[in-house]
C-alpha cells in the first residue's frame, strides 16, 4: 500500500519529465533529421559543418565566454562584499530586482542610453571625449548581456560564500597565509562549486542569445541562437533549426559533464 | 491530499461553468449569427469613422479584431476558433493561406466596385485573376534619407548609391532576407526572384562589400532608429517610411531606378468565415472610391484605387514617393514564392552577409 502511494505521488513529476523534458528533446531530435521538404535526410548534419555555420558556432561561443568570464569577474567580488555587509537580504534583494522587469523592456532601455543621442554619449560630450559609437559593438553587445546574466553569477557564488565556514579562513590567517594566499588556496577552492554552478547559468543560456545579438549588436554578433529563430520563424526549415538546436544540446551536456566530473576526482 | 483535488474539483468545475456561460452569451448576442462581421486586420489599419459609417449603412456590427503579423493571424485562422470573416493579409501570406486551404474563393460579380481597382494591381503572380484577394493598400521597398546627415549629391536613385564611402557605418537595413538580398539582385540589374546561383552568389559579393556603410541590420526598432537620427540612410519598406516622416519630416524616401519590390496587403475571406454576405458587403464598401481615398488619407499608405486618386488631396495624390509614375512601377516585383528550399538558400546567404565582418 505505502509502496503505490509513492508511486501515484510520482506521476506528476513523471508526466511532467515526460512532457515537457523528454518529449521536446526527442521531437528535436525526430525534426533534425528532415529537409524543408518532409523528405528524410542527414544533410542537416553535413550542412552544421559547412564554413557558414562553423564560424557561427565559434563566435558564438567566443561571445558566451566572453560574457561568462566579465560576469564572474564582477560577481564574485559583488558577491563577497555581499557577505560583508548589514544588510545582506536587503542588498541582495536589490540586485534581484532587475530580473523582475520584462528583458525586452531593459534590452530597449539600452537603445535610448546608447544612442547616438543618448545618456551615454552626452556625457561623454560633456566630458570633452566627444560622441562614440557604442550602440551596435561588441563592447555594447557584452555589456548588456552581462548586465542581464549578473544576478544569475552573483547568487550561487554568494550562496557558497555563506556557507563558507569564516573560522578557516581565521585559521589560515593566523597559520601566516597572506591575504591572496588565503583568498587562493582556501577561500576560492570551497567556492568553486557556487562558481561552477554561476558559470553554468550564465554560459548556456549566452550560448543561443538571440534577441539581444539584433537590438543591442544590429545583427553584427551571429550566434546560433539567431541562426535558429530565423529558421523556425522565417524559412520555416524546421529541420536545420533542430539540428542546431540538438548540437547546443550536446554541447550543453558535454559542459555539464565536465563541469561535474572535477567533483567525483576531489 | 483530499483537499488537494476537492480544490482542482473545484477549479474544473468553475472553469467548465466559465466556458458555457461564454457561449451561451456569444449565442445570445449574436455574435456567430448574420448580423455580426467579423473583420481581422492589421493594428490602425483602417479609419474608423469608416467602421462606424459601415456600421450605420448595413446595420451589420462589426468585430474589429488586430494582428501585428501575417503568421500570428494565419496561426489563428488555422485553429479557427474565432468566426473572422474578412482579413487582410499580406501576399506572400495569401500564397500560403491558398496553398493550406485556408481561404474561400471569391465571386467577383458581388463585387461591383472591383472596376475602379487600377489594372496594374490585379491579377499578380501570388494570386491569378484575384480568386482569393482583392487589394487593399500596397507599397514599395526604398532608401530613406536624411538630407542633412548625407553627402550633397547623394539623391539616392540608384541602389548603387548606398555603397557611397562616404556613408560609412551610416546605413541602416531591415532584418529581411528577401528585402536585403532583392535590392542585391536588383542592383546588378538581376530580378529580385532570381534562382540562377551565380547571380546570387554575385549578389553575395555585392552586399558583403555593402559591410563597411552597414551600421546595423535591425526589425521594427529601424523606425525609431531613424526618427531619431541614429543613422543616416535606411532601407525600409514605404509603409514604414511614411511613420518614419510623420515622426521626423527631414528625411525623404526614394525607389531606386533599377527597380524594387512592390508588396501589397489584400483582404480575403478565411475558411472560418461565417457572414459571407457581410464580407462582401464590407469588401464592396471599402471599394468605393470615396471610403478608399478617405481610409489612405487616413492611413497613409498607398491605395490601388484609381479612381480614390482623385479625391485625394494633392499633396499626397501628387507624391511621386508612394503614387510613383508608371514608368516606375513597371519595374517592381512582387515576391514570387520561391518555395522552401529556395527560401531557406536565400536566407543562408543573408546569414553569410550578416556574419561577414568589417
Amino acid at each position: 500500500m505505502a509502496v503505490r502511494n509513492r508511486n501515484f505521488f510520482l506521476v506528476p513529476y513523471v508526466l511532467w519529465i515526460l512532457l515537457f523534458v523528454a518529449a521536446p528533446i526527442a521531437l528535436t531530435l525526430y525534426k533534425s533529421f528532415f529537409d524543408v521538404d518532409g523528405a528524410f535526410t542527414l544533410d542537416n548534419y553535413v550542412r552544421f559543418f559547412t564554413p557558414v555555420y562553423l564560424k557561427m558556432t565559434l563566435s558564438s561561443f567566443w561571445y558566451a565566454f566572453l560574457i561568462t568570464l566579465f560576469s564572474l569577474l564582477i560577481a564574485y567580488p559583488a558577491a563577497w562584499l555581499l557577505t560583508r555587509t548589514k544588510h545582506k537580504q536587503l542588498w541582495l534583494l536589490l540586485i534581484i530586482l532587475p530580473t523582475w522587469i520584462n528583458l525586452l523592456l531593459k534590452v530597449y532601455a539600452f537603445l535610448g542610453i546608447f544612442g547616438t543621442y543618448g545618456a551615454v554619449n552626452r556625457s561623454l560630450e560633456w566630458l570633452g571625449i566627444g560622441a562614440q559609437q557604442i550602440l551596435f559593438t561588441d563592447f555594447s553587445f557584452v555589456f548588456v548581456s552581462v548586465y542581464i546574466f549578473i544576478p544569475f553569477m552573483i547568487l550561487p557564488i554568494f550562496n557558497s560564500l555563506e556557507e563558507l565556514n569564516p573560522s578557516l579562513v581565521f585559521a589560515a590567517r593566523d597559520l601566516g597565509a597572506s591575504p591572496w594566499t588565503t583568498f587562493r588556496r582556501v577561500v576560492f577552492p570551497l567556492t568553486l562549486d557556487g562558481v561552477k554552478a554561476g558559470c553554468q547559468a550564465v554560459f548556456i543560456p549566452a550560448l543561443s542569445l538571440f534577441m539581444i545579438t539584433r537590438l543591442v549588436a544590429g545583427n553584427r554578433v551571429i550566434t546560433l541562437g539567431t541562426a535558429i529563430e530565423q529558421h523556425f520563424l522565417v524559412t520555416q526549415d524546421w529541420g536545420m533549426g533542430s539540428t542546431i538546436a540538438v548540437f547546443l544540446i550536446i554541447v550543453m551536456v558535454l559542459i555539464m559533464f565536465a563541469a561535474g566530473k572535477r567533483e567525483v576526482r576531489r | 491530499m483530499k483537499g488537494l483535488i476537492q480544490a482542482f474539483a473545484a477549479i474544473l468545475v468553475a472553469s467548465l461553468g466559465c466556458m458555457y456561460l461564454a457561449s451561451y452569451l456569444n449565442s445570445s448576442q449574436g455574435y456567430s449569427g448574420s448580423n455580426t462581421l467579423t473583420i481581422y486586420n492589421w493594428g490602425d489599419y483602417i479609419d474608423p469613422d469608416l467602421l462606424t459609417k459601415f456600421q450605420k449603412e448595413t446595420g451589420i456590427t462589426v468585430i474589429y479584431q488586430t494582428f501585428d503579423s501575417n503568421e500570428a493571424m494565419m496561426t489563428k485562422v488555422q485553429q479557427g476558433g474565432t468566426t473572422f470573416d474578412v482579413a487582410v493579409p499580406s501576399e506572400y501570406a495569401i500564397d500560403k493561406m491558398k496553398q493550406e486551404n485556408l481561404l474561400l474563393p471569391i465571386d467577383h460579380d458581388r463585387l461591383p466596385n472591383l472596376k475602379h481597382i487600377d489594372s496594374r494591381f490585379l491579377n499578380l503572380s501570388f494570386d491569378k485573376d484575384n480568386h482569393y484577394s482583392i487589394p487593399y493598400f500596397w507599397g514599395t521597398v526604398g532608401i530613406i534619407y536624411n538630407p542633412e546627415l548625407t553627402p550633397k549629391d547623394l539623391v539616392f536613385d540608384s541602389w548603387d548609391d548606398l555603397w557611397d564611402p562616404r556613408l560609412k557605418n551610416n546605413l541602416l537595413l531591415v532584418d529581411g532576407a528577401r528585402e536585403v538580398m532583392g535590392f542585391g539582385l536588383n542592383s546588378l540589374g538581376y530580378s529580385l526572384n532570381d534562382r540562377k546561383e551565380e547571380h546570387l552568389q554575385e549578389a553575395l559579393r555585392k552586399l558583403q562589400k555593402l559591410t563597411p556603410n552597414v551600421k546595423a541590420i535591425v526589425g521594427d526598432e529601424i523606425k525609431m532608429l531613424l526618427a531619431n537620427e541614429e543613422a543616416a540612410a535606411g532601407v525600409v519598406w514605404s509603409g514604414d517610411a511614411s511613420e518614419i516622416m510623420d515622426e521626423n519630416d527631414k528625411l525623404d524616401y526614394v525607389i531606386p531606378k533599377e527597380g524594387s519590390n512592390v508588396w501589397f496587403d489584400n483582404m480575403v475571406i478565411p475558411r472560418t468565415a461565417r457572414n459571407l454576405d457581410g464580407a462582401y458587403k464590407f469588401m464592396n464598401f471599402m471599394l468605393d472610391p470615396a471610403n478608399a481615398a478617405q481610409n489612405a488619407e487616413y492611413v497613409g499608405y498607398s491605395t490601388p484605387n484609381k479612381d480614390a486618386i482623385p479625391l485625394l488631396p494633392e499633396e499626397i495624390s501628387s507624391d511621386e514617393r508612394f503614387y510613383p509614375p508608371e514608368e516606375l512601377t513597371g519595374r517592381l516585383e512582387v515576391y514570387d514564392n520561391l518555395g522552401k528550399r529556395m527560401l531557406s538558400h536565400y536566407n543562408e546567404l543573408f546569414l553569410e552577409f550578416k556574419m561577414h565582418r568589417k
